[in-house]
């Protein structure tokens, strides 16, 4: 019998296709990674924003990394009907102190995190967001209530530079 | 067929066609023999390489004016609409003869489930046909993303973000696709590239379709195999080639229709207002040859479940040569799959209608009756059906019938004993 002969052969084989392997995913990443944001995107990470002028009630929308940001100076109505919302309800369970720090201001990415749309301010069955591309209903504190999206609407990194200035990112 | 036998006349063709066998080709595709009952409805394979032909021509023209850049992209469509000479005319043609390529292709595909053509031998024609029908949908989703209006814009957002219901790797890849945070220049310049691309991925497979057509030959509205070249069989050319050729004039008066007299009916009047990405158009729809999938994917209220029965809908008819479990070709014997084609075909429009409609209360209701009864019909319904139907006798061949007569008894092969 060969069988000696034949691992060493075998040996061979696989070293080769090893070696093989890791030279064509080395040379096919570049073109894949190529499509991953550039550092021209990246380098746009934050935004600074005044936000001096907006008065209760009121919601100003701004862009942030191409997508648009909602920050909105709640009424007390507002605030504490999405603290008075129990937990069980919730598709996405957060507590609304855990989303707006300082409850007056909820800054939040305003795209719907069912399919990306931008949802209609002070609209839905929870006086909150409404989605009109495929009809979800997120409450006051932007929490999913009712319809496709999954979660609730995502809050991004931001911190009060000072009392008029919040930023993103 | 006579392949090997053919002989160039000239000295100069023998000695080329011995190089290359060009000759030998053009002649195969000249005798072809095709059924001889082969009805209209199976000219929209020569008309669909009209459609394709046309979108190239009018793509790579319409290429040497726009410019990919989301800072552009808008305002040089209107450039070529406006300054371009005969501009609207091809711009009008091309966006206009995606819609006629789709009207052909559901005809095809409609006409391939009535009369079995998915079945064996056919079955790799038939993939190879979904294969292209996915690259058609791709590409014209692309396409509709290049004059950056707000249909583009957000048709494309809400498309790419169907990836992101992927678990773990969803917003990995979105933003792969996106090459940003959001649908930016980055996406528009790829989405023009891979648009360019595919037309001529389809060319390439268009040739293996119509390859392994030549294989078994056509099918025909009797469902039968038949001896090729014989008493059933024409030629290819003359008999085909005229036919096909007058469907395709008929087909081409509607095209000008379009073209002429309504060329924005077909489109989206958001369209002409240039993307914004702070605001959403209140009722975004996708272009009418894609509604029946959005339809299905609106009907799921999970959104992972929702894209799962969207794609599953699609790639279903992958597994339709094997779903289908009846011997018969042709619904003309298979009286209780007729009907179920039919209900089918109006499950299919129902779910076009509702798809263009809010997704609420009796639409979103008709939506998950119609979702549910498509996949009804192809799990479950057909692959029964095979078994239980009564089919009626075939004939033996298709010149039989008609010399004796009548597709009466005494000339027709009884096949419902080896269908049991």
């Amino acid at each position: 019998m060969s069988e000696k002969k034949t691992n060493r052969r075998d040996f061979l084989f696989t070293a080769t296709y090893a070696v093989g392997a890791v030279g064509v995913g080395a040379t096919i990443w570049p073109m894949i990674d190529q499509m991953n944001p550039d550092a021209s995107v990246k380098a746009l990470a934050s935004t600074e924003v005044d936000v001096s002028n907006v008065n209760p009630g009121k919601t100003i929308t701004v862009l942030w990394r191409g997508k648009p940001v909602f920050i909105r100076r709640r009424t007390q109505n507002e605030i504490e009907e999405a603290k008075s919302v129990k937990l069980e309800d919730l598709k996405h369970p957060e507590k609304d102190e855990d989303r707006a720090k300082n409850p007056e201001w909820l800054v939040m990415l305003g795209v719907c995190t069912h399919l990306g749309c931008v949802p209609l301010d002070q609209k839905g069955d929870y006086n909150g967001w409404f989605c009109p591309c495929h009809g979800s209903h997120y409450d006051t504190s932007g929490r999913i209530r009712k319809g496709p999206a999954p979660t609730n609407m995502e809050i991004p990194k931001y911190e009060f530079v000072d009392v008029n200035t919040i930023k993103i990112g | 067929m006579s392949d090997q036998e053919y002989n160039p006349k000239s000295k100069f063709g023998k000695w080329f066609n011995d190089r290359l066998p060009l000759l030998t080709l053009a002649n195969h595709l000249t005798d072809y023999p095709t059924p001889k009952n082969l009805n209209y409805w199976w000219t929209f394979g020569g008309i669909l390489t009209f459609c394709l032909i046309t979108q190239i021509v009018t793509g790579l023209v319409l290429a040497m004016h726009y410019i990919a850049h989301a800072d552009m992209a808008f305002d040089s469509v209107e450039h070529i609409m406006r300054d371009v000479n005969y501009g609207w005319l091809i711009r009008y043609i091309h966006a206009n003869g995606a819609s006629m390529f789709f009207l052909a292709v559901y005809i095809h595909i409609f006409r391939s489930l009535f009369y079995g053509s998915y079945k064996a031998p056919r079955e790799i024609i038939w993939i190879i046909g979904i294969v292209i029908y996915l690259l058609m949908m791709a590409a014209a989703f692309m396409g509709y993303v290049l004059p950056w209006g707000q249909m583009s814009f957000w048709g494309a957002t809400v498309i790419t973000n169907l990836f992101s219901a992927i678990p773990l790797v969803g917003e990995g890849i979105v933003t792969w696709l996106w090459g940003g945070y959001s649908v930016d220049n980055p996406t528009l310049t790829r989405f023009f590239t891979l648009h360019y691309l595919i037309p001529f991925l389809i060319l390439g497979l268009v040739v293996l379709h119509i390859w392994a057509l030549h294989v078994p030959g056509n099918n025909n509205p009797i469902g039968i195999d038949i001896r090729k070249p014989s008493k059933d069989t024409v030629p290819f050319h003359p008999y085909i080639v005229i036919k096909d050729g007058f469907a395709l004039l008929m087909f081409m008066i509607v095209f000008a229709f379009f073209v002429f007299y309504t060329p924005n009916i077909l489109g989206h009047a958001d369209n002409y207002i240039e993307a914004d990405p702070l605001v959403t158009p209140a009722h975004i729809v996708p272009e009418w040859y894609l509604l029946p999938f959005y339809a299905i994917l609106r009907s799921v209220p999970d959104k992972l479940l929702g894209v799962v029965a969207m794609l599953s809908a699609i790639f279903i008819l992958a597994a339709l040569p094997w779903l289908d479990t009846s011997k018969i070709r042709s619904a003309v014997f298979r009286p209780l799959y007729r009907q179920f084609y039919w209900i089918l075909v109006a499950d299919v429009l129902i779910l076009g209608y509702v798809g263009a409609m809010p997704a609420e209360g009796l639409y979103l209701l008709i939506a998950r009756v119609a979702t549910a009864y498509y996949f009804l019909h192809f799990l479950v319904i057909l692959p029964v059906l095979g078994f239980k139907e009564k089919t009626l006798p075939i004939p033996l061949s298709i010149t039989e019938p008609i010399m004796s007569g009548s597709p009466n008894l005494a000339t027709a092969k009884n096949k419902e004993s080896s269908n049991i």
